[in-house]
């Protein structure tokens, strides 16, 4: 094969190990789940998920081995999902910091609530 | 005398127009892309010559107040989403952008026409929305009041989601022409900076509209679901609305805008005879208006409930914009100085550009600024300065573009000595249209109203004045390109005397582009090492 | 390449070589990926200010879903993906008897996932866990769980949409397998299917955290 430039070929016991370890990660993912962290929760379930998206797109998705350009356009992708999160929750998160009164949403429960049989959904 | 080609591709491989609405070739693909939106152009003018009656008086003349709301409406909706924001890159752009770099085609061609037709079935979709009543909310579907107004939101909303894909398909395209389809000696900076903005351009149309088109879908199911993310009744929040909304919207004013300014470099330094100075400034300070497009949104928002950090963020990073901005002007200005200038119609849409661009640019910086901003809020004052650079900044750049161009796409030659006048009656037009509306909105006259009081009658009425004018012009400008199709001279290969590759073909291109591979043996701009001899008599 | 093979069936007139074609290609389909990164953010964002404003009703309302449910799915999509990876690898071998097969398991453990997600789907509804003004369950403490659901049902509603398309394009890819369309010197279809596939699998691997397991 004279195209080895282009294409490279991985060996089959990358994707076996990946796959592998994509499955022990989901189990140790539902596993500290169950641990109450605190705050860490959510930090130590987005952290595993990260690792497990980076193995897909380096290994399943060639991004290792492949040309920078698409490992440049995939982190642009990231780069701008990053910027409109932060620069929008600047907005939502410190609305009160002034004006305590335009802290939190406009209204706290929708109109139907009033009529369902409940006692729970009070605030 | 200069001779017409025989096969060119407008008559080659077929003629008919079954091979026009079947056709992958990128030049008929783009052809069709303008008179597309030179329709919806004039149709949005037409709207604002109606507004502009209205308006010559201060009292209700002859609508009500909810016609007058759908008709700004579908002013805004048809101008922003179905005219200026294809114009450039679908247009001119589809056409030029392979026979500027050497290519046979855009990389995908069957992508390229299916965007002509998701944009016209969007456009459609959208237009069409009046039969239902029409639609109030002016062209950003603010939330609350587009999941409470009773007028035909969804089907328009529905429209702009559809024209979206139109744009990224475009955008996707043009990413990968870049990438991949330069012809051999076309080096990322020997590229005419006209691509260079058409590249920046669809940076934003790829990462910009995904967002348009997730906020249209969350706007409908809020209309139709109350999934309580935008209305403020089911326990959303509205001004997140106006994050999503104008996550796009903001860099899509530089989608409008960028090429634009990628015309101009064309034009002053075509016209001014000179290398244009500092390629690389004007090439890298396109993709940083592109990158920064994206920080400054929130300046739309300084008198929502937005947190007051939030709009302090927001403003320092808005006046970033004007520094590549800045570069570009002063760029244009330095390849001006000691040029030898030709005044053709092309160049005097370019210093119309300038002159336009900059006054839009500079008020821009007063709405930045947060304390402004909040006496000019929804004032006259923005209506003109959008107008100042949408209209003053990208409408000139394409008329500019179009007279540049014509000659070329066609292969004959419009009434140059009416065109010159044209842009001249168009550049009075213009200011009297919309300076009077700055003074106006100093003074703090709201938009979107259709009554006003008597101390605003003066301004108003010299803004109507202004407003026929400039609309007579337009359609006489256009009159004048369309003529010239049929009755026109034929112009040579290269009528204006200049470099770029785009000149080396036939006038009308050859179905391939170039009918002999071009040989190339210097820049586009490289009027210090060569001469090329037009063919027109200038 | 050599210029012998120059004039493949698969080259358009407007690429200069095959290598270019697949090269275009892969941009284009990265581009695209870049796109639906920024579709489905939306919703992540949107996911992100409501649960920062509303975290104790997130919390009470993620254990109406059914984690092992999440948790099955997870695998069966990691497994996908692993099969659609050695399907393109089968195809760089030339085994394309073996490509066909790893293809039809992908599809069938796409389907599984839609299934899966069926019996969830159709347990919400039951319950009245429904999104927006539809909504009538009424075991859920805190202000407006509704919107956690709909939240919920948008992102694995548009991912969902995802998987099906998804399953289309693969059908597609059986039925060029099966005529003989691909070899290893041209699977670029494959390829770049392959890619939307794992950016699919990707989007399932934050949903399942964020969604199910919420602390």
């Amino acid at each position: 094969m004279n195209n080895t430039h282009t294409h490279h070929i991985t060996p089959l016991w990358i994707y076996l190990v990946v796959a592998s370890a994509l499955m022990v990660l989901t189990i140790i993912t539902v596993a500290v789940s169950n641990i109450d962290l605190g705050g860490f929760n959510v930090l130590v379930a987005l952290g595993i998920a990260s690792i497990k998206a980076l193995l897909v797109a380096f290994f399943f998705m060639q991004l290792w081995w492949d040309k920078k350009i698409y490992l440049v356009i995939f982190s642009t992708a990231m780069l701008f999902l990053t910027i409109f999160l932060v620069l929008t929750m600047f907005d939502t998160q410190t609305r009160g910091y002034i004006n305590p009164e335009m802290d939190g949403r406009i209204k706290p429960n929708a109109p139907m609530y009033d009529t369902m049989e409940s006692t729970s959904t009070t605030h | 005398m200069n001779t017409f080609p025989e096969t060119h591709y407008l008559n080659a491989p077929e003629k008919g127009i079954k091979s026009w609405l079947t056709t992958l070739d990128h030049k008929r693909i783009g052809v069709m892309y303008l008179w597309a939106v030179i329709f919806f152009f004039l149709f949005g003018g037409a709207l604002a010559m109606i507004m502009r009656s209205e308006l010559f008086f201060p009292g209700a003349d002859f609508m009500t107040a909810n016609f007058y709301n759908k008709l700004f409406t579908l002013h805004g909706a048809v101008m922003v989403f179905l005219f200026i924001i294809p114009a450039i890159p679908a247009g001119l752009g589809n056409f030029f952008l392979p026979i500027m770099i050497g290519a046979k085609d855009v990389a995908f061609p069957r992508l390229n026409l299916a965007s002509w037709y998701v944009y016209l079935a969007g456009a459609l979709i959208a237009v069409l929305s009046i039969l239902l009543g029409g639609f109030d909310t002016g062209w950003t579907f603010y939330t609350p009041y587009s999941t409470s107004t009773d007028s035909a939101v969804i089907s328009v909303v529905l429209g702009a989601f559809i024209m979206g894909f139109s744009s990224i398909l475009t955008g996707i395209n043009f990413i990968v022409t870049i990438h991949k389809l330069r012809a051999p000696g076309i080096h990322w900076f020997s590229m005419p900076l006209f691509i260079w903005g058409l590249y920046a351009t669809a940076i934003i149309q790829v990462a910009a509209t995904p967002v348009l088109a997730i906020t249209l879908v969350l706007l409908i199911l809020e209309r139709t679901l109350g999934i309580g993310i935008f209305d403020p009744a089911m326990g959303g929040d509205p001004v997140l609305y106006q994050h999503f909304f104008w996550f796009y919207s903001h860099p899509a004013v530089y989608v409008m805008i960028l090429p634009g300014m990628g015309i101009i470099s064309e034009l002053i330094t075509s016209f001014s005879r000179k290398k244009i100075f500092g390629y690389k400034a004007v090439a890298y300070s396109s993709l940083g208006i592109a990158f920064i497009s994206f920080l400054v949104w929130g300046h739309h928002m300084y008198t929502s409930t937005q947190s007051v950090l939030a709009s302090t963020i927001f403003s320092v990073l808005t006046f970033l914009v004007g520094i590549p901005s800045g570069i570009k002007i002063f760029n244009w200005l330095a390849t001006l100085y000691k040029g030898s200038i030709r005044f053709t119609s092309p160049m005097l849409y370019a210093f119309s550009f300038l002159i336009l661009f900059s006054i839009g640019g500079l008020t821009g910086i007063f709405l930045g600024s947060m304390g402004t901003d909040v006496h000019l809020h929804d004032t006259y004052f923005i209506v003109a300065h959008f107008h100042f650079t949408m209209m003053g900044g990208t409408v000139i750049a394409f008329l500019g573009g179009l007279h540049y161009w014509w000659p070329k796409m066609f292969g004959r030659m419009f009434n140059e000595k009416l065109a010159q006048i044209l842009a001249v009656l168009i550049f009075i037009g213009f200011i009297l249209t919309f300076v009077p509306q700055f003074i106006n909105g100093l003074h703090g006259m709201p938009r979107r109203y259709f009554m006003y009081v008597e101390q605003y009658t003066f301004n108003n009425q010299l803004s109507t004045i202004g407003a026929f004018i400039l609309g007579f012009s337009l359609f006489t400008a256009f009159a004048n390109l369309f003529v010239a199709i049929w009755k026109g001279k034929p112009v040579g290969d290269n009528p204006w005397g200049v470099l770029g590759l785009e000149w080396k073909t036939t006038s009308p291109p050859d179905p391939h582009n170039f009918s002999v591979t071009p040989e190339i043996t210097h820049g586009p701009y490289d009027y210090d090492k060569v001469l090329a001899k037009p063919t027109l008599d200038l | 390449m050599s210029n012998a093979e120059t004039h493949p069936t698969y080259l358009q007139h407007h690429f200069a070589d095959a290598e270019q074609q697949m090269d275009a290609a892969k941009t284009g389909m990265w581009v695209f990926l870049l796109t639906e990164i920024l579709t489905f953010g939306g919703l992540f964002i949107a996911y992100a200010i409501y649960r920062a404003w509303n975290p104790e009703m997130f919390h009470f309302a993620h254990k109406a879903l059914n984690a092992s449910m999440g948790a099955l799915n997870t695998i069966v999509l990691i497994t996908s993906s692993l099969t659609m990876a050695l399907s393109i690898w089968s195809m760089q071998h030339d085994k394309k008897k073996q490509t066909f097969w790893y293809l039809m398991a992908t599809v069938l453990l796409a389907a599984t996932f839609m299934v899966v997600k069926y019996f969830e789907y159709s347990h919400k509804f039951h319950l009245g866990q429904l999104p927006g003004k539809y909504y009538t369950y009424t075991g859920i403490e805190g202000a407006n769980p509704h919107i956690f659901f709909s939240i919920y049902f948008m992102m694995t509603g548009l991912h969902g949409l995802h998987v099906l398309i998804g399953i289309g394009l693969i059908i597609w890819l059986m039925v060029r397998t099966k005529k003989g369309h691909f070899s290893s010197k041209y699977y670029t279809p494959l390829e770049i299917t392959g890619l939307f596939w794992h950016l699919v699998d990707m989007i399932w691997i934050f949903l399942f955290p964020l969604l199910y397991l919420i602390g």
